[in-house]
C-alpha cells in the first residue's frame, strides 16, 4: 500500500507522521507539497499537525482552501481514508470534509500533555487495535482544540458513532474535570458519516515507541496499516 | 472601491479572549463591563468593480474564506 502525507508552510509534525507510518507500513509514504495540484493515488492520506500558514485568519483557513486541500477533499468523497491530526484536524473541518470547528481552548492556555481518551465508537480501520469503552494515551499539542458544534450536528454524531475519542480520565469517566479545552461532550476526535475520514486533536504519532513513552500510537498505526493492506 | 467586513462570533459560541478583556477592564476599575466579544475587521481593496457588483463577490469571499459561518457571522460595508 502507498501513503501520502500532506505539507503546508509551517506544518511540523509531517516528519513525525513520516516516521510513525515508516515505522508501521515499511516504506515512506509520500510527502504532497502545498502548492502541488496533483496529488498520487494512495491508500492512505495523512493531514498533520502544525501551524499551517501561522495560523492566520483562522487555524486552517488558509490550508484548507490550498489547491493540494482540493484535490484531498476529492479523493476523501471517492472514498479514500484521511487521517488528519490535529492541525489537520483544524483544516479538515474548514474544507467541511468534518463538521463543527475548533476554537481556542476555553481556559486560553497552550495545552502539551499526554491525555487519556476513551474510545467511545468502533471503526476497524480506524480504532481497530482497541475496543469501545478502552482508554488509551495520546499526547496533545494545542492552542485551539476546543471543538465546537451545534447542537443539532452533536445529537447526529453521537447518534450515528462518530466520535471517535472523548477526553477521559485514566478510568474511563468522561466528565467536565476531564475536559482538557472546553470541548462540546468532551470531543476529542470525530469520524465523517462514511468513516473513511478521522479528525483528532491528540498526536498518535508521537507515542509509538518506549522511548517516545509509550506505544498506543504504534498500535494505532499498525492495525491502521493493517487494515488498509 | 473598498470594503470593510466585520467577523464576530455567534452568540453561543464561547469567546475566551473576550472573557479576558472583560476580566482585564475589571482589573483596571471598569466595574460597568459585563460580557465582552472579541472579533476581527478586514479591509479589502477592490480595484475595478462596480458597486453593484461589489456585494455579491465580498459575499462570496466570506462565505468561502474570510469567516466560517459555523462559528461566525460577518457583515459588509462597502466604502467609497
Amino acid at each position: 500500500m502507498k501513503a501520502a502525507v500532506i505539507v503546508f508552510p509551517g506544518s511540523n509534525c509531517d516528519r513525525d507522521m513520516k516516521v510513525a507510518i515508516e515505522q508501521s507500513l515499511g516504506t515512506s509514504p509520500i510527502m504532497v507539497w502545498h502548492g502541488d495540484s496533483e496529488l498520487p493515488d494512495t491508500d492512505l492520506i495523512a493531514v498533520p499537525g502544525g501551524f499551517s500558514y501561522g495560523d492566520y485568519l483562522r487555524c486552517g483557513a488558509i490550508a484548507g482552501n490550498s489547491p493540494i486541500m482540493r484535490e484531498v477533499v476529492k479523493k476523501a468523497a471517492a472514498g479514500t481514508p484521511i487521517l488528519a491530526v490535529c492541525n489537520g484536524f483544524q483544516v479538515a473541518t474548514e474544507t467541511g470534509m468534518l463538521p463543527g470547528a475548533l476554537l481556542r481552548n476555553a481556559n486560553q492556555k497552550f495545552i502539551c500533555r499526554d491525555v487519556h481518551l476513551k474510545i467511545t465508537s468502533q471503526n476497524n480501520r480506524f480504532s481497530g487495535a482497541f475496543k469501545v469503552d478502552d482508554v488509551i494515551r495520546f499526547p496533545v499539542a494545542h492552542h485551539d482544540g476546543n471543538y465546537f458544534a451545534d447542537d443539532e450536528t452533536l445529537s447526529r454524531l453521537e447518534d450515528n458513532g462518530q466520535i471517535a475519542f472523548k477526553y477521559s480520565d485514566e478510568d474511563g469517566t468522561v466528565s467536565s474535570k476531564t475536559n482538557i479545552n472546553g470541548s462540546c461532550n468532551n470531543i476529542a476526535g470525530i469520524y465523517n458519516e462514511a468513516g473513511n475520514i478521522l479528525g483528532l486533536m491528540p498526536h498518535p504519532e508521537r507515542l509509538i515507541s518506549d522511548q517516545l513513552g509509550g506505544t498506543d500510537g504504534k498500535l494505532f498505526f499498525d492495525n491502521l496499516i493493517n487494515s488498509l493492506n | 472601491m473598498k470594503a470593510r467586513v466585520t467577523i464576530s462570533l455567534k452568540n453561543g459560541v464561547l469567546d475566551p479572549q473576550g472573557k479576558a478583556i472583560s476580566h482585564a477592564l475589571h482589573g483596571l476599575g471598569f466595574d460597568n463591563v459585563g460580557e465582552v466579544r472579541q472579533g476581527k475587521i478586514i479591509e479589502l481593496e477592490l480595484g475595478d468593480i462596480s458597486a453593484s457588483d461589489a456585494p455579491s463577490v465580498v459575499d462570496k469571499m466570506c462565505t468561502q474564506l474570510l469567516a466560517n459561518t459555523v462559528i461566525e457571522n460577518y457583515s459588509v460595508e462597502l466604502l467609497d
